[in-house]
């Protein structure tokens, strides 16, 4: 009934405050559509890829393929595996990881710890600078560097090494500087206050507070630099054999097995060959490139449980 | 012999005044650990500038020799060393500019569906879904983009070029057609795009989150729509930080080299057309390519545009860091 007595310019203002403004309402329902949308096509490229990885990799994935090398495999023979380039990149990434992650962590220590002035404030810039270098200008500096010192016979597992670890350390200073950050300044003081010197202090209780926190970060960083490519390729070559001296010769890694294997190509098979794969090349690679994505999932995986394993029971 | 005078004011003064004026009040591990975190700050220093200096020093054979083309196969007869290093230059801005171009909209679009629109459980989750594009190795985003998608994108590729040819960009071939199979400079830019969502959503998905608080509530509480929200409260906070995270994605995609490798069918030429095959090329490609075959003053030439590639993504690096630095200074405050 109280409707009934509002005079004409009240029931006027009630609609306009009540109405719904339909464009406004229909332009916000259409951005609703557009930013899930743009959500749902980022993840397109991520679910058609692991699918084809999956689904053309699987097919030669066995414990054969693990465990021989491409010695002695020529044109469509249904044979050959990963095993020297598996042995590549576990050796290549862990050279990497003895030279990239003590120079990382200490001087991510020399920049919470000690760093002021203008030194503190050209490496902090300079590691910035340094995340930004291109994979394949850390190559071609690493092969430059051997090939002065070296000669000719540079190529070798180490001089890949030392490529990598140009990308990987200013990875590692960021995340483990960010972690020490984190460790409450209470803590240095309690030990500092204990007598405990400060070298001592940092390793006993900055660092092994912030333990977690590096080794994920670590993790992630390898997670990173297994799968360059570029850099690897003019650095360490390629070869068919299984080379475990890191010091000498060409070996062969994940990535760049991938890359050579789709380089390849089809293979010319005469027809009614009953020996001859004509997509055998494709199958390794698509194979490989399985092996690369377990391994950096599983880096992944395990860089989060690290966080969760290695935490110190207490929390400040 | 420089403390104070009297023995008999209490220890707390000299003990103080040396400790502040001079550090090396360290002895023995103390004194070590500390010199070792130092000079490990100055090794990362060096390490930057040994990478230049040795850039330089295998790059100059290739610059100071006058007569590049007889010697350096794949330099056309007639030329010099910019006669290529131009061209490629302009293909690599150009393959990460169309790459931006592509993935810019939808990582602000991601960034924001994260920080705004998502249900608040789910968003972390999802927002790692998107991190893991970051997780895959660039060979197999190479191996991906050429033998699945660029089958799919060659009819959408054609259809840009018989519809909007007449733009210079989406110019047919001779016979006014997209290349087949389309190894061309948009499928690499689309599989670029892919790489560098990742880093741009990451970054502008922080900044939206700092958004703050009171001018959201300021908005909805003028009867803003969710979208009005974001348009008068989150775009204007958040707009150079999307900047600078483009910048740095700009600066991913000019160093890529896999996915050039892999999919681009390489030519050297200034030219536009992003739907024809054998018309640009890359730095980085360039290098991947040519690297392990070349000679002596061949590899020379390739640092030196490696050289050219280096100073290229510092420059973009660098405004980057500028923007984000000179953001950093009000974020907070307002």
């Amino acid at each position: 009934m109280t409707t009934a007595q509002l005079t004409p310019e009240a029931s006027a203002l009630r609609t306009a405050l009540t109405a719904v403004d339909g464009a406004r309402r229909r332009k916000d329902r259409f951005m609703t559509w557009l930013i899930w949308g743009a959500f749902v096509l980022a993840l397109v490229p991520l679910v058609s890829l692991i699918w084809s990885v999956l689904s053309n990799g699987l097919g030669r994935f066995n414990v054969y393929f693990l465990t021989h090398s491409m010695r002695n495999v020529y044109g469509g023979m249904d044979a050959g595996g990963v095993y020297h380039a598996l042995l590549g990149t576990v050796l290549i990434t862990a050279m990497t990881v003895i030279i990239s992650v003590p120079i990382g962590i200490i001087t991510s220590v020399y920049l919470v710890e000690y760093g002021k002035g203008s030194l503190a404030r050209a490496v902090t810039f300079f590691v910035d600078v340094m995340t930004g270098i291109p994979s394949i200008v850390a190559g071609l500096f690493a092969f430059s560097l051997f090939y002065l010192l070296l000669g000719p016979q540079s190529m070798s597992g180490l001089t890949g090494a030392v490529a990598l670890s140009v990308l990987m350390i200013p990875v590692v200073i960021r995340s483990t500087e960010e972690m020490l950050r984190l460790v409450p300044n209470e803590l240095r003081e309690a030990s500092f206050a204990l007598g405990v010197p400060k070298w001592l202090t940092i390793i006993r209780v900055v660092l092994r507070t912030a333990v977690a926190g590096i080794t994920t970060g670590v993790m992630i960083a390898i997670a990173r630099v297994i799968g360059e490519t570029a850099p690897l390729l003019i650095t360490v070559g390629a070869t068919d054999s299984i080379n475990r001296d890191p010091f000498h010769g060409n070996m062969m890694t994940l990535p760049v097995y991938v890359y050579r294997q789709y380089a390849a190509g089809l293979v010319p098979c005469t027809p009614g060959a009953t020996d001859c794969i004509a997509t055998i090349n494709y199958d390794r690679a698509w194979s490989a490139a399985l092996v690369l994505i377990l391994f950096v999932m599983l880096l992944n995986l395990l860089a989060r449980g690290v966080s969760r394993w290695f935490a110190p029971k207490t929390r400040a | 012999m420089a403390s104070p005078t009297t023995a008999m004011t209490p220890p707390v003064a000299p003990v103080r005044t040396p400790k502040k004026r001079s550090r090396p009040t360290d002895r023995g591990l103390d004194r070590g650990f500390r010199y070792l975190a130092v000079w490990s700050g100055i090794l990362i220093l060096a390490v930057l500038a040994s990478v230049a200096i040795f850039l330089i020093i295998e790059a100059l054979p290739a610059l100071k020799n006058p007569d590049l083309a007889s010697v350096v196969p794949w330099i056309p007869a007639d030329g010099n060393l910019w006669s290529v290093v131009g061209p490629l230059i302009f293909g690599t801005i150009l393959a990460a500019i169309v790459s931006l171009v592509l993935a810019v909209p939808v990582a602000v679009g991601v960034a924001l569906f994260i920080s705004h629109y998502a249900p608040r459980r789910l968003a972390s989750m999802l927002g790692y879904l998107v991190d893991l594009l970051a997780a895959i190795p660039s060979v197999v985003y190479g191996l991906w983009g050429v033998m699945v998608l660029a089958p799919k994108v060659q009819p959408v590729w054609q259809f840009l070029v018989d519809y909007f040819g007449w733009i210079p960009l989406f110019a047919g071939d001779a016979h006014g057609n997209a290349s087949n199979p389309p190894r061309v400079l948009m499928t690499t830019a689309l599989v670029l795009a892919v790489m560098i969502l990742p880093i741009i959503t990451a970054v502008s998905r922080e900044v939206f989150l700092q958004t703050p608080r009171l001018h959201e509530e300021a908005a909805l509480a003028l009867g803003a729509t969710r979208w009005e929200l974001v348009r008068m409260a989150v775009l204007p906070f958040g707009r150079s930080g999307v900047t600078s995270a483009a910048m740095l994605g700009l600066g991913r995609a000019l160093g890529e080299t896999m996915a050039v490798l892999m999919i681009l069918s390489p030519g050297i030429l200034y030219s536009f057309k992003i739907l024809v095959a054998s018309q640009q090329q890359t730095i980085a490609g360039n290098i991947a390519a040519k690297f392990n075959d070349a000679n002596d003053i061949g590899r020379s030439t390739l640092i030196a545009t490696g050289l050219a590639l280096f100073v290229i993504t510092l420059l973009v690096n660098l405004a980057a860091r500028a923007i984000i630095a000179r953001n950093k200074d009000f974020s907070g405050a307002n």
